[in-house]
């Protein structure tokens, strides 16, 4: 754990609290089973009473401003129970795409909303089944002094509920714009994608929307390069709470199983697996704190942090989960058991805002390998 | 304040550190005198750090330390390590007998012993090892008998290091046969004493750094007893943290690998190194060390914070040592054939160091206590898990 400040440990002491009391894994598998998305009474409190949709929004827009590292401290907790909610793209991706492309009016119209959890917001960059922020092919032609958009987007978390869309498109000059659209505007057409982890991913088609020219960001691919950089942090950081939870719950039960006539945490097999395991977590801690830190900071080796962190949260999670299965046994088979889903969620989470592979590469480049 | 320090150690040091060591491998330094001693540029180097006292630069000035606090001392290894450099002081003595002896010696003793160790002068070995007490140290059967004015030591050590060319040994010996960890004691032996035989053993890599250590009807005057008799163990498992804390740290030093496999392998049109699996492994590799660097700091900065963590230190120590076998490794893939020289004309320093680099790497999970009695203590300590019945039962 990184060295707190008494604001930041009050965060973090008020998020292990609640979550686990109001969000348990039970309220996500509800979520699951009926393809809610997300519930929309724990979003409320998540937004509303607890405050969290505006640890990162200005608090002239009713934020509080507190920074990437704290809200990392929440996605954690929040991570350890599979907490399903729109967080990281309302409250991460959403709120920094708008804090560093948005204009003055933009910022008014939507952060306000964000922050009270009234506004929800989906970031839709991927099209072709593989992270890419490079292959954007969603065409923005000018349309008199705005632009229509024609193309498909999938999957976007949080896509289903969303209130307001922020596309990543092609202009005539093949540069990279992203654009605000309401979620409801005319020829939107959004579709639940059904994922193996339960959370909620849309395919969405943009046939002919028409948006003005108020809706594009400032910045272009620079900008979609720095929004998806927030995102994925923050997504490694939840990653480091269910990697963590995958991993506790199994040591637990090494000290409880009996086989043999011996617990089976007296295994050596078994012990040094799971001394693996914590220092794979020690040092994807230490790179997801250092990720957010240098976000907050805003210092130049922040792409190269975030993905680092980003590719060992990957493998660490995957680690985690995976052992979470193998050492349970068969009963971790079960869907009664809690093990499949850590490790389902390994499989979307990976994948999402680039997976190992991705971030291995990226930081190649940027490292001058 | 600490930018300050920082601009000051960086002048002192780009003034004060030979160039011709810049990203030498300190591990024959440090384990060879004759080697280190016979480097004039090392004795320069090892006097002006001793004389700063950055040597032992968190150690009282007394003692011939530096009094620096931790950040300070933190700002120091980045800034030496920037430039290629290393603490001439850190062998045993600095690394694990000092902090024992800040914590447990006698003033007598610490006034002794201390400024030897922070100047660089005189050098320790580690006498704890046995033949039949590896892993399992506690069964050390070497004896201690108190004769009224001194103590009479009998017994044998194995993998000493530096034993051959040690001024003094700190041993574990066994003063009560009735108990196992509670019949040990912690014993400072000077190796000039009558009795002390000591026989190098060459490894795989050609160093002898090793050697094993004959005790025979040594007299040690009984001031020479760290702590209380029959209280050793309590001591060497805290003298055995400093041990693994200082092994788990520092593992960057040693020639860069970007521009090495930049030159060895070459690149391809856009600049990346043209071998891509070499370039996957390496990359992999970079990462791993960056996340383990991080931790270390990491770890240091909630220690400061009051957060310390004994408990993670074996996790640590293999981790660290993961990560220097895969340096090791690569840089022989890096080097190819050239990789492979043992002596002599047809391989410059670079490679003939990367070959028995590569060789003393296996060591890195044995010594301090092996990989897996690394991982049986985190299993025990930090993750609570339990014991495995005993043989037999």
């Amino acid at each position: 754990m990184a060295v707190l400040t008494e604001e930041q440990t009050m965060l973090r002491d008020m998020a292990a609290e609640w979550v686990p009391d109001r969000a348990p894994v039970t309220a996500f598998r509800r979520v699951a089973h009926e393809k809610l998305g997300h519930d929309p009474e724990l979003w409320s409190e998540i937004a509303g009473t607890m405050g969290w949709a505006g640890i990162l929004v200005p608090e002239e827009h009713g934020g509080s401003d507190f920074g990437y590292l704290s809200m990392g401290l929440v996605l954690e907790e929040m991570g350890r129970t599979l907490v399903a909610s729109p967080l990281i793209a309302t409250g991460v991706l959403g709120v920094s795409a708008l804090r560093l492309g948005g204009n003055a009016e933009q910022q008014a119209a939507w952060l306000p909303r964000i922050a009270t959890g009234e506004a929800i917001v989906a970031f839709a960059c991927d099209e072709d089944g593989r992270h890419d922020p490079a292959n954007v092919k969603l065409t923005a032609k000018r349309d008199g002094d705005g632009f229509r958009l024609d193309g498909v987007k999938a999957p976007v978390s949080e896509g289903v509920s969303a209130d307001l869309l922020i596309v990543a498109a092609r202009d005539e000059a093949g540069e990279i714009v992203l654009l605000l659209v309401p979620g409801d505007a005319a020829g939107v057409t959004r579709t639940r994608l059904d994922r193996i982890d339960g959370r909620e991913a849309a395919l969405i088609r943009f046939d002919g929307v028409i948006v003005g020219a108020d809706a594009a960001l400032t910045g272009g691919a620079a900008l979609l390069d720095r929004v998806l950089d927030r995102g994925r942090a923050g997504l490694a950081a939840e990653m480091l709470g269910s990697a963590t939870q995958a991993f506790d719950t199994t040591v637990d039960y090494l000290k409880t199983r009996v086989q043999f006539g011996q617990l089976i945490g007296s295994f050596q097999a078994l012990q040094h697996r799971a001394v693996a395991m914590q220092g794979e977590l020690l040092m994807t801690r230490s790179a997801v704190e250092a990720a957010l830190a240098a976000l907050d900071e805003d210092r130049d080796d922040a792409p190269m942090l975030v993905s680092l962190a980003k590719a060992i949260a990957g493998d660490t999670l995957r680690l985690c989960s995976r052992e979470m299965v193998q050492m349970h046994g068969g009963i971790g088979m079960t869907e009664e058991h809690d093990a499949g889903l850590y490790y389902k969620r390994s499989a979307t989470a990976d994948a999402t805002g680039g997976n190992g592979a991705f971030h291995r590469e990226r930081y190649a480049r940027l490292a001058g390998y | 304040m600490s930018e300050a320090f920082r601009a000051e150690a960086r002048a002192w040091l780009e003034a004060n550190f030979p160039p011709s060591l810049a990203f030498k491998n300190p591990v024959p330094y440090q384990n060879d005198a004759p080697y280190a001693e016979g480097d004039p540029d090392w004795i320069v180097w090892r006097d002006r750090m001793a004389e700063k006292g950055w040597g032992a630069p968190g150690w009282p000035k007394m003692y011939g330390g530096g009094e620096l606090d931790h950040e300070q001392t933190k700002i120091l290894t980045q800034e030496m390590r920037r430039i290629g450099a290393f603490n001439p002081m850190k062998m045993t003595g600095y690394t694990m007998l000092g902090p024992t002896l800040l914590e447990f010696g006698t003033e007598e003793q610490k006034a002794q012993h201390l400024p030897g160790v922070a100047k660089g002068v005189t050098r320790w070995c580690q006498g704890f090892s046995e033949p039949g007490a590896g892993s399992d140290l506690a069964s050390l059967q070497t004896k201690c008998v108190d004769m009224g004015d001194h103590y009479l030591v009998e017994g044998q050590k194995i993998w000493t290091s530096g034993a051959n060319h040690a001024d003094w040994c700190f041993a574990l010996v066994r003063t009560d046969t009735s108990s196992k960890q509670g019949g040990i004691s912690f014993l400072l032996i000077d190796m000039k004493s009558e009795g002390v035989e000591t026989r190098p053993i060459t490894l795989i890599s050609g160093s002898t750094h090793f050697c094993e250590m004959f005790l025979n009807a040594v007299k040690v005057p009984k001031e020479n007893l760290v702590g209380e008799i029959n209280k050793g163990w309590g001591i060497a498992k805290r003298l055995l943290q400093f041990e693994r804390d200082s092994l788990s740290e520092g593992r960057g030093e040693g020639v860069p690998l970007l521009p090495l496999a930049q030159e060895r392998v070459g690149t391809d049109a856009e600049g990346r190194i043209a071998d891509s699996d070499l370039r996957t492994r390496l990359v992999a590799h970079a990462m791993r060390a960056q996340a383990y660097n991080l931790t270390m700091g990491r770890i240091a900065a909630e220690g400061k914070a009051g957060q310390r963590n004994d408990a993670l230190v074996p996790v640590l120590k293999n981790l660290g040592s993961d990560v220097a076998q895969v340096r090791a490794d690569l840089i022989m893939e890096i080097l190819g054939e050239q990789g492979l020289g043992w002596s002599g004309e047809g391989y410059s320093d670079v490679e003939l160091d990367a070959s028995h680099q590569w060789l003393h790497a296996r060591a890195f999970s044995i010594y301090g206590g092996s990989f897996e009695i690394q991982n049986n203590i985190a299993a025990k300590v930090l993750l609570g898990l339990p014991s495995a019945p005993a043989p037999g039962r």
